[in-house]
Parts: C-alpha cells; structure tokens; sequence
C-alpha cells in the first residue's frame, strides 16, 4: 500500500449527541470522549493512519465542538495525518454532513467513515475491495455483537445487547461480495420486501440479521455526488445506502465513472469541483450508455451474467445500468464496535481492557494492566487486571482497583473501590467511597462514602458524602 | 387412524421396529392436470412412452432401485389401463423387488383427494416416499431418508423432506428447459428448514414480501431461485393426516406446502433436502417432455436408459456411436441418415434417402423415402408416407402420415389421426380424434381451482372409449367445433383449439424449441417488467427511501377516507345512543359509551362534543314537535336535562368553537327552524356555561372575514356579542378576558 491510495476520508465526528447524555458536553464533544484515556477519534484516524489513508476531512457538528477537535488535533496528528476540520450546524444527519464537505471532495473515491468506529478492521482492506470490484459503494458489516463477539459485552450488557442485535437485515450474494438487499432503522421490525430481480440475477441471496453496519462506506465520488442531489435523503445507513443497493441493477446515477479517471489526471491542479460536477452532467448521457454497453466489464460472479446475456440477446436495446454495491465483511476475530450510546461506552471501555485491549496501543503489565509510571499508589492499594490508569493520579491506602480506567490527574482517597467503571480526568473522589459499574465525567468531585454503582455521572458534578445512587444518569443542573 | 397413529408413534420410538417398518411409496399415477390433452384423453399420462418405456417405468424401477419395499399405485383417470398395464408388466409379478398395490378412485381430481382417499386405506404406517408417476430420478435415498428420521426423531413436527435440485437460476433457462415457472424458496442454511415456498413466480409482482418473523427466528436465510422442485417427497405419515384436517387442500405445493409454512399449522416443519450430482426431472409438459427424452438418450439418467431399462417383448435397442440407440431388427435402407442421439424402436422400417436426427422412433414404424424428421417422438405404430416433413412434433400410436404431409414444430398428432396428402399442419397444432371438450378450463388452474368441472372431467375420459369413437369419425366430421384437416381427402381428426392461455402462449410448453424472436420477447419482457416497475417504485421513494413507503402511504389514504364517511355515522351512532339516553339510560353509561364509539371511529374530541350537541338539539325538535310546546323553551329544556353531558363532552375553547360551529351548520342546513332563535339559543348554552365567552368570541373573530352570508348569525347576535365587547376593552384577547375565561372555567369544575 505504499503509494497512497487516491481516497479521501470523511470522518463523521459527530457533536454533542444526546444519546450520550451526560458523558458528553460543550467542553467534551463526543469525539474526544476518553476510550481508554484517548479521545474517541483517535481511533479512526489512527487506524486510518495504519492503511496510509492520510487525505482526512473531520465533520464535527457545532462550532464549539469543532473549536475543541480542532486544537485537539493540531497538537494531536498535524505532523502525521493531513487532516482538516469542517463544521457543520447540528441535526443535519450525516448526508448534511457529506454535503457540507462535497465541494472538498476531488479523489476518485471517498471513504465515510464514522468518527465513533473502534475496530481493527483495515480500512485499507475495505478500500481495495472497493476498488477491485470498480463498486459505486462498499460497506463494512460486521457481525453484530450478540452472537460474533458476545464474550465481548460484560454480563450486563448481554441481555441489552439482545434487543438491539437486529439493527440490519442485509441480502448477500452467495460469494458474499455483493450487497444486494439491506434494511436499516425502524423498517427493521417490518416484514421484508425484496426485489425479485435481485435475487433472480444472483439465484441464491443470503439474508442475514445478524450484521451491523459499521458505518464504514466507500463510494465512488461521482455516485456519492449525485445522491447529494437528490432530495429527502439524510442518513447515509438508512437513506443513501438502501437507495443504491436498491436501484443497482436500474442504476439511475448518470455514468460519469469512465471520466472521472481522465478528469482526476485533469484536475489534479485542484480545479474548482463544483465546476467539475457540471462538466459532468453536461456529457450527453446518451454517450455514456453507448459507451457503458460497449465496454461492460464482466466480472467472475454469476450476479453479472444476466447483463452480458441481455447485451448479447438486445443489442438493439440500450442496455440497463448498473452500479455495484459491494459489502466488506469484517473477519469474527476482528473487534468492531460504534459507540453511540452510553452502553456502547461502557462496553467499548471494558473491551479495551480485555479482549480488544490490542486496539488502545498500550503494552499491559505482567499484572495485565496499565498504570503509568507517574501514578502514585498508596500503601495496600492494589491496582488489578484488565485496569488502566494514566499519569499523575494519586490513589490513597488500602484502594482497590479492578476492571477499570482511570483518567489522569485524579485524587482519590484511602479505601476507595473502583470496580468496572470508567474515572475520566481531573476526579477528586473522598475516603471510603465504593463506585461499580460507572461512569464519572471529568471534574467530578465524589464526597467520602459516597456509593455509586452503574450510574453515569455528569462533568462538574458533586456527589455529596454519603450518598448513595444506584442506576441513575447524574448531571449539574 | 387412532390405531394407525399408535403403530407408528410406537415405530418411530424404537429403532428396532423402525427398523422393520418396510419403506413404504405412494405413487400417483394421476398428475390431475391436462397439460398432456389431447393425448390423455385415451391413454394415461403414466403410460405415455418415453423413450419408448412408458414413464411409470422408470418412477418403477428408481423406486425398485433405492428399496422401496411397498409401491401403493394410485390411479384415477384410466385406471384401469394402468392395472393392466402393471398386471401385465413385470412389476406385478412376485419377482418384481417390492410389492405394488393398486388403489382406485375414479373421484378424486386432485392430489389432495388422492391423499385422503389413501388415508382412508389405512395402508400407510410409516415415512413414505410421495412421487407422481411421470418422475425420473437416479438419485441416492439413503441419505435424506436417514437425515428425514433424525429429525424426526428430535423434532417429531417435521412431516416432510421435499427433494430439490441445483439450477440456473434466470427464469429463461427455466423456460427453455423444461418449461416450468420459477420457484422462490427461502431456506434456513444450517437446518435446511424450507421457510417460503412460492412457486408460479410472478413477475408482475416485484418483490417478494417474507414476513417478519421469519428474520426473527433465524437469523439468516437464503432466498433461492436456483432451485428445482424435484416433486419427491419423504412424507410422515402425518402428511396425510393433515390433508383430511383441511379438506381443501388439493395441490401438493400450492395448498399443503404453502399452507403449512404461510398458514403455519401446528407448527409443522417441511424441510429440503438438496441434491448435486444425480439427476431427477419431471415430465410436466411437453417441453419438459422433449427435454427429458433428450436427456435420458444423453445418458444423464443412468441408469435408467433405453439400453438398460427395458420391459418390452420386443428387442432392446442397443446403443452405438453417437448416442444413436437401434434396435437389432430395424430395417434401414443403406441412403437413410441417421444423426446424432437418436433412437429407433425394434420392428421399425425406414426408407430410402429419409433422414432421422435428434428423434426418438417407437416400435412397428412404417417411414417412407424422402421423408426427413427432426426431433420429433414417433411413438409405435405409425406410417409416415413417402416425402413427409416432420419437425419437432409429437406423433402418437397408430398415427398414419399420407405422402408429402408436413408437420411444422409443435404439433401433436394423438392416437390414430391420419393426415391427408401434402397436408401442412400447421405449427402447435394438437390433432385427436376425439373432438375437444367444450367446456375448457384452464388447464393450470384447474387442479387447485374450486370449478368442479374437473370432476366431470376425469371419469369421462375414462368412460370413453377410443374404439367407439374412432369408426363414427372415419369419414365424417363435424367441422362445426373443430377443423377438418384441409383437403378432407384422407384426413381424419379434429384440430383442437388451443384449450388454455391462447395460441401465444403455445410456445412455453410446446415441444419445439422457443422461437428466437419469442425468447427475445420473453426477454423483452422481462426488461419491461423491470422499467415498469422502476418507474412505480420511483413514485414510492420518499425521504426514508423503501418500497414499503408506497404501501405505507396508500394505507393511510384509505384511512382518511374511511374516516371522513366515518364521521357522519359517528354521529348517527352518538344520536342513537342519546335517545337511548332520554329514555332514561344512567348518565354515566352514556358518556362511556359515546367514548368508545369516539374511539372505535377514531374522531376527534372536538367532533364529538359536535355531534353530542347536534343529538341534544336533535331531541329539542322532536320534543318541540311532539308537545307543540316553544321550540325555544324545549330547547332550553333539552340543553338543562344534558347540561351534564355537554360539559363532559364540552370541555375546552376548542371543542365550544365547534359546538358553535355545529349549530350554525344545522341552522343553515339540517333544521332550519332553529335559525330565528339562534342567538337565543346561543346566550343560553353560555348562561348555562356549556359555552364561555371565550369561545363566543373566538367564533365571532374566526367569522369576521367569513362572506356576507356566513355572518348571518353573527350579525344576529350582536347584540349578545356585545356584551362581551364591553367586557373587551379592545380587539383581541385583552387581560380581563383571561380572567373572566378563568373565573368560569372554575365555575365549571
């Protein structure tokens, strides 16, 4: 992969989303959420880095969030990725998002990638296959967490992770490279329509439930361009994706792919895209059809055969477009997960501990944990496997810390337990205080003998001495 | 049956005594369609030759080959035909590998009654092996049957193994092949479960809609179209059970099938079992016909080929090079081509210069010189004279063929017809010598339809006689119905119409190969389906972008419009119940009541309150009239005797809006004889605080740019109107207003 591949990335950063209240706040958009004491985004961008993918554009929603990933990343990648930041008022769903940055887009193809992806599933794989198949767009599935990965989700999650294990149904062709069928969001619980079409140019469709979509799609510029155009369209998972793989064997995108190669060497000198697009959509499509039946590629699949038969048996007919829609499965040893909701934090956090813990970077002790040098233990204090816990805390005597992460520069005091739950930076947390399960924002002030266990607590909060709070979202008024 | 039931409960529990169970199949001698007219009129399809064997003959010998011990023959049509075709053969003697038990029916017409009829034996006691007579296979049972009792054994719902074969799966080669439609099934890929079933694959409709709780239960499935139904099944016992349960049930796919899986009865289980490399095909149809007769001269059916499977008295055919089969006494004249995959029955003389290629040849054949076939089937006995064309026909026994006939693809000729001299018949042409049935079904549907003509069908065919009909017809014919063969010198038979979809359709099931222009009409076709149907999904793309969306918005327009119609009766209803209500029904009854019928017809608060105050005024005319009293005064009696009702119904500025508005309504149209004492009646409601001053104003606001005519009854009354206005120190919505609306509205609680 040494020459680097002609794609541009667009990592959806997202803002403040609401499905992470309250661990996420003005101060704290959800890319730099702590996973493992490193921002959410670093994840993508670094596996993006490992694939030599380098062209990145950041979607960050709200001004104050991208002032915040911006500077983060200036100290973070400037010197490594070539990353620039574009914002985008909120709620504009992720086509919006797309849309604010189409007049960036100049490469062939486009990688979207969504910034709360942690996997070690190789962009570049998803890329190549992508560019082996000439798709208009390529998708990663992954298995969805209930049966690929359920050793992964802690017990608590298990039972969670049942109900929202049909997120998709997708049709697969036998090969499992084509992407021939797919339902997302609210029609999941609906009775399924498929197009008999499809499955008679295949013969044999594998529907599956049991796939997540990772939010990780490939798409030929020009197909991603002219789906903007279209109206109505805000998700990319629910809206666009269903939308080609649905009109792939009556592709209605105008058949600019053949340029776009010429037209890439051509405005190598960063000609202005929007004129581009219109040069484009001026060639008489009448052209491009003669040119597309003339040249059809034919590819290994049966899936293709039904258009070189109808080409041989019409050629008085202008034959029907297509568009490939390619779907990337991601390998069962492979880990890959979004986090796009609390519980997701929850589980990602613990996965970093155990069995993913080869995506954080750290090296773990003999003790199968992390403590930073600079961590100042106290006396009796034992720090346990699968714990993480970064420079400059000071724990007191007799703490006991399991199965957790812990931010940096935290105080907390003798005899405290932590068990399962994520510390971010910056936590003061008193004598005798026993937090299971959680999750404690930045900034958080825990009084002595407090007792916390599986609540979420909020930046800046305080817990008062001995409280106690049991399942409960707790946020500053 | 309970006994029966026993037994075999008791047999599927022990592996011993399943053991002992001898393997037992039903076979239907019987297809119940008519697809074979006009050639079944006089002989059974079972007994039609295939490759000079009649097909029973190799169903025999498969079921011989994989240990079926007991065959239950079940014949309907013809019966007795086949039993003297068994009786004579060496199926029916004591040497033949299994048993054979012939059961007759004359009134079952379609699979499912054959089943019921069988049930009704008491002879089934075990798994057995359901297959129709026209079936060749050289597949392998051991394994299926095997997996078949497993599940059996840990799921004892399972009632049904269905055998399915590998194909292509664009619906062309389907047509070309063996003319059947495309079969849909989705098939759980780890149990090899069947979940849907959809044969007649219908193009018009464009999806294909799998309900959702199959996805539920599993979490993956392959929806298939590449399959062949192979139409051999390993059948539980039950199976026959539950074609007495549902009495309806007739077709074996399209009732017992789909309706286990869709209906899903009892939670029985049908699951597929998939064959690779054997072969198994069903002759349905003529094109399947021509395309089996081809394949068992290629050899595909090994080893059930000519040179092996031979129960005739007369010489076997031997093969030779070039996938020619001959007999050893045919006698060819040195000038006659032979071509390739041919095969020529014993006895059988062909003459000088005549050329045979891709054909199959019975026994006892007469050709002349200078005649020239080409994939035809002459069946034995025929006389072909001398310069005959044949092309792609079917030629039954006794055929006789006068010099310089020609036969264009597609034609069959049944029994005994005769073609006169240089008579062309002309292409799909289907020749007997019984005239056509006039009462014609459709052929397809008439096994699963619910005409009875079928019925009335089957034991004529029967009860006909070929002889007798024969020598009436020699010389005359009634050319009213059907079609004298021109020239009438020597031609005997009737030309029949063709009986189902029209002479268009002919092509699908004919024998002759798919004319290039229809396959590329067929094509075309399915290119238009696909345009056609892009263009109606265009419409039913919205912002979530799903086919469904389009159903999704018809549906509720049809709720709007239920619901508009619903309206009026809504208040018809709540009229009812308000007279019901005088006659002294406890308050509170009503008002539950006129709540649910709010519900059931889905209206909304402030329709309601409308139509409780539309019954109250409703009920003052009708006490008006009866009493003679002042319409004003009962009225004002009416409203007091609901006032308790109209403040529960009435409840907030809204819902007193459109208690105005109704009334206003039925002053201009239902009862006129309110309009003079509308504003009386008006400052009633409002002494009686069933409406406030709020409202009042608020109607009279919504009024102000309302036409002349609509400002009748505000102009009437101003001077109630005015009231309020000095309590309104201004347009608008002042502060006393608020106050006064809440002052009454704590009156009202």
């Amino acid at each position: 992969m040494d020459p680097p591949m002609d794609f541009q990335v667009v990592v959806l950063a997202g803002g403040t989303s609401d499905k992470l209240s309250p661990l996420v706040s003005k101060e704290l958009p959800k890319a730099l959420l702590p996973v493992a004491n490193k921002p959410l985004l670093s994840y993508p961008l670094e596996l993006l880095e490992a694939s030599n993918l380098k062209n990145i554009i950041v979607v960050v929603e709200g001004d104050e969030a991208a002032t915040q990933v911006e500077s983060w990343l200036s100290v973070a990648y400037m010197d490594r990725l070539n990353v620039e930041v574009v914002k985008t008022p909120g709620d504009v769903g992720t086509v919006g998002a797309i849309r604010a940055v189409a007049p960036f887009l100049i490469s062939t193809d486009i990688l979207i990638v969504s910034g709360d992806l942690v996997s070690d599933t190789s962009p570049g794989a998803i890329a190549a296959t992508h560019r082996r198949h000439g798709a208009a767009v390529t998708a990663l599935f992954c298995p969805a967490p209930v049966s690929g990965g359920a050793d992964s989700s802690t017990s608590g999650g298990k039972d969670k992770a049942k109900k929202p294990s049909r997120c998709n149904i997708v049709g697969l062709d036998p090969t499992r490279q084509f992407l021939l069928h797919v339902v997302s969001g609210a029609k999941v619980e609906k009775d399924i329509h498929i197009q008999k079409r499809i499955v008679r140019a295949v013969g044999q469709m594998e529907i599956r439930s049991d796939f997540m979509d990772a939010h990780v799609y490939a798409f030929k510029r020009t197909v991603l361009l002219d789906v903007l155009e279209k109206e109505n369209l805000y998700s990319i998972k629910q809206d666009v994706l269903p939308y080609l793989v649905r009109t792939q064997l009556r592709s209605e995108i105008s058949a600019k792919k053949e340029n776009s190669a010429d037209e890439s060497s051509n405005g190598a000198t960063k000609e202005l895209p929007s004129e581009d697009i219109n040069i484009n959509s001026a060639v008489p499509s009448n052209q491009n059809l003669r040119w597309l039946s003339q040249h059809r590629e034919i590819a290994p699949s049966s899936y293709q055969e039904i258009h070189i038969s109808d080409c041989d048996m019409n050629k008085s007919r202008p034959a029907k477009k297509t568009h490939k829609c390619c779907i990337y499965l991601s390998g069962k040893t492979q880990y890959c997960a979004r986090l796009n909701s609390v519980q997701a934090f929850g589980d990602i956090n613990r996965d970093m501990l155990g069995e993913a813990s080869r995506i954080t970077g750290y090296t773990f002790s003999a003790q199968n944990n992390v403590v930073h040098p600079t961590v100042v233990q106290g006396a009796k204090t034992t720090a346990g496997g699968q714990c993480i816990i970064a420079e400059g805390t000071i724990l007191g005597d007799k703490c006991s810390v399991k199965r957790s992460v812990i931010g940096r520069h935290c105080r907390i005091g003798s005899n405290v337990k932590i068990v399962n739950s994520i510390v971010m930076n910056h936590i003061t947390i008193e004598d005798n205080c026993t937090i299971q399960g959680s999750v404690i924002s930045s900034n958080v002030q825990i009084q002595e003998r407090a007792s916390l266990k599986d609540c979420q607590v909020g930046a800046g909060y305080v817990i008062t001495a001995g409280s106690e709070y049991k399942s409960e979202p707790l946020t500053k008024k | 049956m309970a006994q029966k039931k026993g037994g075999k409960s008791a047999a599927s529990d022990d592996p011993e005594e399943l053991a002992r169970t001898p393997l037992q199949a039903v076979l239907l001698a019987d297809t119940f369609n008519l697809k074979f007219r006009p050639i079944t009129l006089e002989r059974p399809k079972v007994l039609l030759p295939l490759v000079n064997t009649p097909m029973i003959d190799y169903t025999l010998a498969w079921l011989e080959s994989v240990g079926v011990e007991e065959v239950f023959l079940f014949c309907c049509a013809h019966a007795e035909q086949v039993k003297e075709y068994i009786g004579n053969s060496h199926w029916g003697q004591s040497h033949a590998g299994f048993s054979i038990t012939t059961i007759e029916s004359n009134f079952s017409m379609s699979a499912g009654d054959a089943l019921r009829f069988i049930e009704g034996k008491n002879v089934i006691r075990g798994d057995f092996i359901l297959i129709t007579g026209d079936t060749i296979s050289n597949m392998s049972l051991t394994e299926a049957l095997q997996a078949h009792k497993d599940r059996r054994k840990k799921d004892p719902d399972t009632v049904m193994t269905m055998f399915v074969k590998r194909s292509k799966p664009m619906p062309l080669t389907h047509q070309t092949r063996l003319g059947n439609d495309e079969i849909m099934m989705a098939i759980d890929p780890e149990t090899k479960q069947l979940l849907y079933y959809e044969d007649r694959f219908d193009c018009s409709k464009r999806a294909v809609t799998l309900d959702k709780s199959l996805l539920a239960d599993n979490a993956s499935l392959y929806l298939r179209t590449d399959l062949e139904d192979c139409c051999i099944d390993i059948c539980s016992p039950e199976v026959l059970t539950i074609f007495l349960d549902n009495f309806d049930y007739q077709h074996l796919r399209r009732h017992f099938v789909k309706g286990l899986l869709h209906d899903d009865i009892m939670g029985k289980k049908i699951y597929t079992h998939e064959i690779d490399s054997s072969y198994t095909a069903r002759v349905d149809n003529y094109r399947s016909y021509d395309t089996i007769s081809k394949d068992i001269i290629q050899r595909w059916s090994f080893p059930l080929v000519p040179d092996v499977l031979y129960a005739g008295n007369r010489a076997q055919m031997r093969l030779q090079r070039e996938g020619i089969y001959k007999a050893p006494d045919v006698t060819l004249s040195p000038s006659v081509r032979i071509g390739a995959f041919t095969a020529i029955g014993s006895g059988t003389i062909i003459g000088e210069n005549s050329s045979v290629s891709n054909s199959v040849i019975g026994e006892l054949c007469t050709i002349g010189r200078n005649v020239s076939i080409d994939g035809c089937y002459i069946w034995d006995s025929v006389t072909i004279e001398d310069g005959c064309r044949l092309s792609h026909s079917i030629v039954c026994d006794g055929v006789h063929l006068h010099t310089g006939a020609t036969l264009e693809p597609g034609v069959i000729l049944s029994f005994k017809v005769e073609v006169g001299q240089n008579i062309t018949v002309p292409a799909y042409s289907k020749v007997s010598l019984l005239p056509q049935p006039s009462k014609q079904d459709s052929d397809e549907e008439l096994e699963y339809a619910d005409t009875n003509s079928g019925i009335i069908d089957s034991p004529s065919i029967a009860s006909i006689s070929p002889a007798n009909i024969e020598h009436d017809h020699v010389s005359s014919f009634d050319t009213e119905q059907s079609v004298l063969l021109e020239g009438g010198l020597s031609g005997v038979g009737y030309i029949w119409t063709s009986c189902e979809t029209g002479n268009e359709e002919e092509w699908r099931y004919s024998v002759a190969p798919i004319p290039v222009e229809k396959l590329k009409e067929f094509y075309a076709k399915m290119f238009d389906e696909d345009e056609s149907s892009s263009d109606g999904e265009q419409t039913g793309i919205t912002h979530s972008g799903e086919l469904i969306s389009e159903s999704k918005s018809t549906d509720f327009d049809d709720s709007d419009g239920e619901y508009k119609g619903d309206v009026s009766k809504f208040e018809k209803e709540v009229e009812e119940t308000f007279e019901r209500a005088l006659g002294g029904v406890a308050e509170e009854n009503v008002q539950l009541e006129i709540n649910s019928l709010r519900m059931s017809f889905n209206v909304t608060h402030a329709e309601c309150a409308g139509a409780v105050f539309q019954s109250v005024i409703k009920s003052a005319i009708i006490a008006s009239n009866s009493s003679k009293s002042n319409l004003l005064k009962a009225t004002i009696d009416a409203i007091e005797r609901s006032k308790g009702l109209l403040s529960y119904f009435i409840t907030n500025v809204d819902e007193e809006i459109e208690v105005i508005l109704k009334f206003e309504e039925m002053c201009m149209e239902i009862t006129r004889e309110f309009a003079p004492i509308f504003s009386s009646v008006l400052h009633q409601l409002y002494d009686k605080e069933v409406i406030t001053e709020d409202a009042i104003l608020k109607w009279e606001s919504e009024k102000a740019d309302a036409d002349e005519s609509d400002k009748v009854f505000v102009k009437q009354s101003e001077a109630f109107l005015k009231v309020f206005s000095h309590l309104n120190f201004s347009t608008g919505v002042s502060v006393l207003q608020r106050l006064y609306g809440a002052m009454t509205s704590l009156k009202l609680l």
